[in-house]
């Protein structure tokens, strides 16, 4: 899960990484409120800050200066509701203007090759990142992080070292930094974070170091151990099909097509999407319509919520089952969909195309064939089956 | 011969009293897998029966390979107590540890990971189908049932998707075919199972199964063409994904440009890998391969 900014702000201080004030606002009124709690603590300028999980809104007009309150609420109204790459802005962070003297860099992510941790480093802030890897990769400097150690006063140490804070700024601004990282360690560590990035960190003119903008993605899987992260999810941007599969515990993904997916394994589903896709090309570019793996059990409650979701979306013309029955029977999937198709009633209402092979698949068959409700196609194969269904949207 | 699991591997499963570790220990002795103990500390001393099999169960894993000789483990335990049985499992000193527990935490493998390889212990998994050698062991929750001992070597980061191609491939049979899992850092890679198929007399084609998210495709590819003189057919699942939305697996996501699909086969071709665009196009192309062979 992609925090945002504000969002990645709170979390840095809890953890003792300095920040700078900052408060979010959802309307004009609430700029208002936070640019004049701010400008009583510092008095000169704010920033108001669109809040997207997307880079490059600066250059989109997602960030500008306000010097007094109704600046901000001026501001904050131009930032809200603007779209920046397909993200429309639903609020605001109001931040503390900051005296920069100097822009670093540093993000601490996974390494899913060498399979540990990797830190990244520059005295070379403010600019894209990708771009400074691009254009001078000596610039940026990249240490290994053992996942049992983390980042302690030595690797700390190491990770400055190796981007050159002690030659290219001051010692004492180095062990400011190298503190700093230990603190964003923390971040890392005791959030289940897979990546936290810091661009810019930044040197004030009064000599601290500061977090000014921060990313961090948490581990999902780690959500056990984290009850407190799930107030951080943006329920409002979730696709409604999407939020209604998630409370119903679907792997769902609302996908921009019209043949419906329900497949077992998660692997198995995304090949289903492209052998679709493929098929589609012959039948008037239709596409698949979603990603949905009902996983190992298919009992006919999930198969019933599947096939629920999907049918209510609008852009679905057609359904396409295809299961591989493993550890699950297929006899016990076919049951599934005759009762969900029961269960649904009217409200069944698109084709179905179900391939069905692996364990029991004769008597799965049989019992599609036996039912004969006239939705169901019962295909041989999985590249047959997709070329049902993609005609069948395309009827 | 087969990679990492042959008739000689005795096996014990952490988790084997809950329901997940009974069905699959159920399954996994029907397919002649030597199941040799459960771990369980609050049943130490019992033994599950298995229809006509009596499985004991231990203490710790210690004790169960100083009673037994296991030299595989196989983990049933929920995410919140996977790590605690990785970490007893390596320290026990046991060469292979087979994970398929999904929604395993990051931190937790990253941990895990670390220290299997200072213990020089194989991992397999998280989030992973197991491994079967047909007709000699089978560890995890692959249907033994689908082919028998051949000539191919699968390695796959899908469940699913391996048994697709196994049911495709069912006349040839298979050496072993291996689920490496599609969590973002597992304990076995493409590459490791590559090597090990390379250097396995009974393999004589090689499948490759990737999917979106990651580089692991593209490394396999590099290796490929400096190491594996063994016909590898490739397939990549995700074309149609798209970026920044995880499909289902933990590590399946496309972020910016990297991790696509499209890179993973263009890679792999470029390494000399036939890659084919559905699971049936690249059961195809094996059995070409295999046909000539």
């Amino acid at each position: 899960m992609d925090l945002f900014e504000y969002q990645a702000r709170d979390i840095f201080e809890k953890h003792g990484v300095p920040v700078l004030g900052g408060v979010v606002a959802t309307t004009p009124d609430e700029a208002r409120a936070g640019a004049e709690q701010l400008l009583g603590d510092t008095g000169g300028v704010v920033v108001v800050k669109a809040q997207v999980k997307v880079g490059g809104r600066g250059k989109a007009g997602g960030v500008k200066l306000a010097r007094s309150a109704d600046d901000a609420v001026e501001k904050a109204t131009e930032i809200l509701g603007m779209d920046i790459k397909g993200h429309t802005v639903h609020r605001v962070m109001i931040a503390a203007g900051a005296k920069i003297a100097q822009e670093f860099y540093f993000s601490l992510l996974l390494d899913r090759a060498e399979r540990r941790y990797l830190a990244m480093c520059s005295v070379e802030g403010g600019m894209e990142i990708e771009e400074l890897a691009v254009e001078r990769p000596e610039a940026l400097a990249r240490v290994a992080v053992d996942p049992r150690v983390g980042i302690d006063q030595a690797k700390a140490d190491e990770i400055v070292a190796a981007a050159g804070f002690p030659e290219k700024t001051t010692p004492e601004i180095a062990a400011k930094v190298a503190d700093v990282l230990q603190k964003l360690w923390l971040v890392y560590r005791d959030e289940d974070a897979t990546l936290v990035e810091v661009n810019p960190l930044v040197l004030t003119e009064d000599g601290e170091i500061v977090a000014l903008d921060g990313k961090v993605t948490l581990d999902e899987n780690a959500g056990f151990r984290h009850a407190e992260h799930a107030e951080l999810e943006d329920a409002a941007a979730a696709d409604p099909l999407e939020a209604r599969a998630k409370e119903k515990d679907l792997n769902y993904v609302k996908l921009d097509g019209e043949v419906g997916i329900i497949g077992n394994g998660a692997g198995l589903v995304m090949s289903t999407l492209d052998v679709v896709a493929y098929a589609g090309e012959k039948h008037g570019g239709v596409k698949p319509a979603n990603f949905l793996d009902i996983g190992g059990g298919a009992s006919a409650e999930v198969m019933a919520a599947g096939l629920d979701i999907i049918l209510t979306d609008p852009q679905v013309k057609s359904v396409f089952v295809n299961v591989f029955g493993g550890i699950t029977a297929c006899d016990a999937v076919a049951n599934g969909i005759v009762a969900a198709l029961e269960i649904l009633g009217d409200e069944a209402s698109k084709p179905l195309v179900v391939r069905l092979d692996g364990n029991n698949v004769v008597e799965g068959r049989q019992i599609l064939a036996d039912a004969g409700h006239p939705l169901v196609t019962l295909a041989d194969t999985m590249d047959g089956g997709a070329d049902k269904a993609a005609e069948l949207a395309n009827a | 011969m087969a990679i990492f699991l042959t008739e000689a591997s005795k096996v014990i499963v952490q988790g084997m009293t809950g329901s997940e570790g009974t069905k699959h220990t159920t399954r996994m002795l029907a397919s002649g897998t030597s199941v040799v103990g459960g771990v369980n500390p609050r049943k130490a001393g019992t033994s599950v029966s298995f229809g006509d099999v009596d499985v004991p169960v231990f203490g710790s894993v210690s004790e169960a390979i100083s009673a037994t000789g296991a030299d595989v483990s196989v983990i049933f335990v929920p995410p919140a107590h996977t790590r605690g049985a990785v970490v007893e499992a390596i320290e026990a000193g046991i060469p292979l540890v087979v994970i398929i527990t999904e929604g395993v935490p990051v931190a937790d493998t990253a941990e895990f990971f670390a220290l299997a390889q200072e213990k020089g212990v194989r991992l397999i998994g998280p989030n992973c189908p197991g491994l079967i050698s047909p007709g000699k062991s089978n560890v995890g929750i692959i249907p033994a049932d689908i082919t028998g001992p051949g000539r191919v070597g699968l390695v796959s980061k899908s469940g699913t998707l391996t048994y697709q191609m196994m049911y495709e491939l069912r006349d040839f049979g298979f050496s072993t075919a291996i689920g490496i899992g599609g969590d973002p850092i597992i304990g076995t890679t493409h590459i490791d199972a590559l090597a090990a198929f390379e250097a396995d007399p009974d393999t004589e084609v090689i499948v490759m199964i990737g999917e979106i998210g990651g580089d692991a495709e593209e490394r396999a590819a590099a290796y490929i063409a400096e190491h594996v003189t063994k016909p590898v057919v490739g397939y990549v699942a995700g074309f149609t994904a798209p970026e920044g939305k995880t499909m289902g697996h933990a590590g399946a996501i496309v972020s910016g440009s990297s991790g696509t699909a499209q890179a993973k086969k263009e890679a792999l071709e470029a390494a000399g890998v036939k890659v084919g665009k559905t699971p049936s196009e690249t059961a195809a192309l094996a059995r070409e391969l295999l046909t000539q062979s």
